[in-house]
């Protein structure tokens, strides 16, 4: 490529074809200028131009449900010696080492990222107690921009608060834990089942409409609360969650009576393919993706990742700890990490095979979800990773989706029963890269309130990342040719020429500081660590950016 | 346990600060309860309300030495040239190594796994002679565990293995594990049943409701045989001959594990540094999950210091291992009994070494020292020791938790934030490290430089 004049801060990313769906701009050959790591509307002459022609422009990818920091995925790393052992990564002149596989090192989960052309990632399942581990881990997680959901919807003090009726400080507690532990959004996960697993010897919950002993709750009425709740905060990401009886046959009955107790609120269904299931209870299970995506299609107030599945190597990492239990195999390796107060956690390492009636099924069922979605902008991309499969496979998952000749040959491929029983042999649809555009980055950026992420409008974060045009789009989205971070080229020519930091994103909701006096004594009585240590400080956030609240508006369904 | 209260009039004293909540960094229960009273002019703590025995003497023995930041061959030297040196050590040695690490806060650890990775070294960390064989195990069999909260607020049954709190972590018993009320808990010690296994009667002993005496040794085939009955499997007679312990009170402690509702095993170097250890380890980590086919169980090894569980976090996350790692090759590898420091020093193969917070010519097999002596050796401590008399280059740094800050992980891998209670005139391991690898840096840079 050639330089027409180096300058650190001004780029002119020349003759690209650009796919900026939140700006309406579908591959039109156009210049994207770029100054102090934004988006502007003129450089000088002396900007640096970047030669794109024939090439996609398109903003950073967002990865709006992933696990890749904190005190599971290091439990993950410790626990997988094997797989690092088949995958490392080796250092370069700009760059750290580390080791790949299915939870790689720090350095090389931030450098991975950026190869497949995202600049911006958000940890799913983060308690409290542990925020301060992800934010250190973050901080040797390079390029990327992070951020992290923090686990409410298991503790026991907001239970308490709920139980005796007490919305306000409710409400306070929850913005309160929000600010102590620097997130960016809630996650609720299974909520509940916390007290059946630690508290009745490993039981689980399998209706939302269970009573949770000893507190006078029902799953649904906890999610309902928070989800209004959360709303109300307006938290610039609505209640992340991941429904009850995950993984369940039969559990599409849970995951709609959910979304249906969110009616009037924002809310964020997390991996909603391991809930999107038919059958009984205990039987195979069956595709029930129409079911699923013909609510989210009518119920605007709805937005969901879909959280896909892809043969091979996975790991269940997941605060949903009688799940990791299921899923275990006969006396295979598994961890349980019990945080108190707060959150379970199970990990267990799995894999998909394709020759598996039900692993095809998972997989057909999230390709199905996706390809009779009316509404890119509601329906977004994740595997969940590492759960249905890490986000090393993100560029052959958008090959299924975008290419209907390489989904067939791999339809032939794999089970055949489970072929006959799903509907994706049906499916015509192909994405185009618009929309790839919208489910990988526009979408995700704006269901979490990022304004400046996703798009290449004047004013927004210079994430950028060129691919060079090719027909086999698994090819074409595992190896950008460019990636620029906050206005930096970090890769060029498909090689790092740079290392960068990346921010860490938070929001701070405020609060009534009446909580705190709620607060105190109850850590003194069940925490095991002090109430005045446990929040964390501004010492811990280095470079790092505050996201604004929402506007206040109804998530609006966008054509 | 406790002092008396601290007087209010002395925070009025103008030399005089309290420090609330402060956390102690002496073993790895890590309280951060510790209200410490400091005598500002003396640079000393006078008062540490809350803390055990060891911690009372990890706060009030500290004082500032009379000693130079810096030594080089033993002569006085500047920050500056004592960090020159070091770097040029590392730049030049071929097999460069790295030991210590588990009295430095995270910040410190970071750095230190960063010089490793730039220099193609060898990282290891304490947990290589204390719980790297839990390390091990875990890798085979995974572990069910808890945050020592969750023990106080739900565990009606704690078996301890292999340990002596008592003497070792005190405040164990006191602010974790069997004697505070928790949520679940409403009484406190009457709602736990305590049990000890162990091959003597030790001052933990009379905590416990049950003392179980195995034969020294005999862990594994102790463990084993539990393990065995919970999965309703049949066991050789002979089982009691060989651990010392009768078959009764083996099958009432496995009726009592399966029947508690939340049961805890904790672990020490009594299982791990002795005949067996990863299995034995393994063996206790199996047992822990086995008996979820039951209840809910969880296993927690208990740590020795202060931050080795932060050790063990920083060098896998950066890394993917916990402890025992080559960067020789560009890339992180594991390998114990290659990699771990004791091994590659008794081997003869390092030739050059760094070492952080750690005294490994007073505890070290003497093949070890003995090649130790013969490489060129720099030393990041907050006191003399021999090591540190025998080294190239002396550092003598600010100790972690009374004046530095920074995070620790307790040894349930809950991260905290030290307050320091007064200023040292010695640079902090970060500050050192940092600057040692701002140097490495250099030097690689006009390599390249020439190179191209």
């Amino acid at each position: 490529m050639t330089d027409v004049a180096k300058n650190g801060t001004e780029l002119r990313i020349a003759g690209g074809r650009v796919y900026d769906p939140a700006n309406e701009i579908d591959g039109e050959v156009r210049d994207v200028l770029v100054r102090d790591g934004r988006i502007v509307a003129k450089v000088s002459d002396q900007a640096r131009a970047i030669n794109v022609h024939g090439m996609v422009v398109m903003p950073g990818g967002v990865d709006i449900h992933c696990h890749i920091a904190g005190p599971k995925v290091n439990l993950s790393r410790k626990l997988q010696p094997e797989d690092h052992r088949l995958d490392v990564h080796p250092a370069t002149d700009v760059t750290r080492s580390g080791v790949g596989g299915i939870s790689p090192s720090t350095f090389a989960t931030g450098y991975r990222y950026a190869t497949l052309g995202y600049t911006t990632a958000f940890d799913a399942a983060v308690p409290p107690l542990a925020a301060r581990h992800v934010i250190e881990e973050f901080h040797d997680t390079p390029v990327i921009d992070k951020g992290f959901y923090v686990l409410l919807g298991n503790n026991l003090f907001l239970y308490d608060m709920l139980r005796q009726g007490r919305k306000k400080e409710f409400k306070d507690a929850i913005a309160w834990w929000v600010t102590a532990a620097r997130a960016a959004g809630v996650k609720l996960v299974n909520a509940g089942s916390d007290e059946f697993w630690k508290g009745k010897r490993n039981e689980n919950i399998t209706d939302v409409n269970q009573r949770i002993e000893p507190f006078e709750l029902t799953p649904l009425q906890v999610m309902a609360e928070f989800v209004e709740a959360v709303d109300e905060l307006n938290l610039p990401h609505p209640a992340h969650i991941h429904c009850n009886n995950l993984g369940h046959s039969g559990n599409v009955k849970t995951t709609i009576e959910t979304m249906e107790a969110t009616e009037g609120h924002r809310a964020h269904i997390a991996h909603i393919q391991f809930h999107s299931y038919g059958g009984e209870p205990g039987s195979r299970v069956r595709t029930a993706s129409e079911a699923i995506i013909d609510y989210i299609n009518t119920h605007p107030n709805i937005t969901t990742d879909i959280g896909m599945v892809m043969f091979g190597k996975a790991t269940a990492m997941t605060a949903d700890a009688p799940l990791a239990w299921m899923l275990r195999a006969k006396d295979s390796k598994w961890v349980n990490a019990d945080t108190e107060c707060e959150s379970g956690c199970g990990v267990m390492p799995f894999s998909y095979q394709d020759r598996n009636f039900t692993h095809c099924m998972q997989w057909a069922i999230g390709l199905e979800l996706f390809l009779l979605s009316e509404d890119p902008w509601r329906v977004m991309f994740s595997t969940d990773s590492p759960n249905g499969a890490s986000f090393q496979t993100y560029p052959r998952l958008i090959r299924l989706l975008m290419d209907r000749g390489f989904r067939q040959e791999m339809i032939g491929r794999v089970n055949q029963k489970a072929m006959r029983n799903c509907l994706l042999p049906q499916l015509e649809r192909e994405y185009t890269l618009s929309e790839i555009a919208i489910i990988t980055r526009a979408a995700p950026a704006r269901a979490l309130g990022l304004k400046n992420k996703g798009h290449l409008g004047v004013g927004a974060d210079a994430d950028i990342t060129i691919y060079t045009e090719d027909a086999d789009r698994e090819r074409m989205f595992g190896a950008p040719r460019y990636v620029i971070k906050d206005g930096k080229p970090i890769i060029e020519d498909h090689e790092f020429v740079a290392d960068h930091t990346g921010r860490f994103l938070h929001t701070e909701p405020g609060y009534d500081d009446a909580i705190e006096s709620e607060l105190r004594p109850f850590f003194e009585d069940f925490y095991s660590v002090r109430f005045n240590n446990y929040r964390v400080d501004a010492s811990y956030l280095h470079e790092h950016e505050v996201i604004p609240p929402h506007a206040g508006k109804k998530a609006k369904k966008a054509e | 346990m406790t002092d008396k209260a601290t007087s209010s009039s002395a925070s009025e004293t103008p030399n005089i600060r309290i420090v609330e909540d402060a956390t102690c960094t002496f073993c790895g229960c890590v309280c951060d309860d510790m209200d410490l009273t400091v005598d500002l002019d003396a640079k000393r703590i006078i008062k540490a309300k809350n803390a055990c025995v060891l911690g009372r003497a990890w706060f009030l023995q500290h004082g500032i030495e009379d000693h130079p930041a810096a030594l080089i061959d033993g002569r006085e030297a500047s920050l500056d040239e004592a960090m020159d040196e070091a770097a040029r050590i590392l730049h030049d040695a071929k097999f460069p190594i790295t030991y210590g690490l588990s009295d430095s806060p995270c910040e410190a650890q970071r750095v230190a796994v960063a010089i490793n990775d730039l220099v193609r070294g060898n990282v290891d960390t304490t947990t290589s002679v204390c719980h790297g064989p839990s390390g091990i195990a875990f890798q085979g069999v995974g572990e069910s565990t808890a945050t020592l909260g969750e023990v106080r607020n739900r565990a009606d049954l704690v078996i301890y293995w292999g340990g002596n709190p008592a003497e070792s972590h005190p405040r164990h018993f006191t602010r974790y594990a069997v004697t505070p009320k928790g949520r679940y808990i409403p009484n406190g010690r009457k709602d736990r049943y305590v049990v000890l296994v162990d091959v003597r009667k030790t001052p933990s002993a009379p905590v416990a409701n049950q003392f179980i005496q195995v034969k020294p040794g005999r862990d594994f085939e102790l463990l084993w045989t539990l393990r065995a009955l919970v999965r309703g499997r049949r066991v050789h007679a002979d089982i009691e001959e060989l651990t010392g312990v009768s078959r009764e009170v083996v099958d009432e402690l496995v009726e009592r594990m399966k029947n508690c509702n939340y049961g805890v095993l904790f672990f020490g170097m009594g299982l791990t540094m002795t005949r067996g250890r990863h299995f034995n380890s393994g063996a206790l980590l199996a047992l822990a999950t086995d008996l979820n086919r039951h209840t809910h169980f969880v296993a927690k090894p208990v740590r020795g210091h202060g931050n080795v569980t932060g050790a063990d976090n920083v060098v896998s996350w950066q890394t993917g291992y916990p402890f025992g790692v080559n960067f020789h090759r560009g890339y992180p590898r594991f390998n114990p009994g290659e990699f771990t420091t004791v091994d590659l020093l008794a081997r003869g193969d390092a030739d050059a070494a760094l070492m952080i917070a750690t005294d490994p010519a007073s505890n070290f097999p003497k093949r070890a020292i003995k090649h130790l002596k013969e490489i060129p050796l720099i030393t990041l401590d907050a006191k003399p020791t021999y090591t540190s008399r025998q080294a190239k280059v002396a550092f003598m740094v600010a100790t972690y938790g009374i004046n530095t800050g920074g995070t620790v992980y307790r040894m349930d891998d809950v991260p905290i934030t030290l307050r320091p209670a007064f200023e040292s005139p010695f640079p902090t391991d970060e500050q050192i490290l940092t600057g040692i690898l701002e140097r490495l840096k250099e030097f690689k840079a006009a390599e390249r430089k020439k190179a191209a």
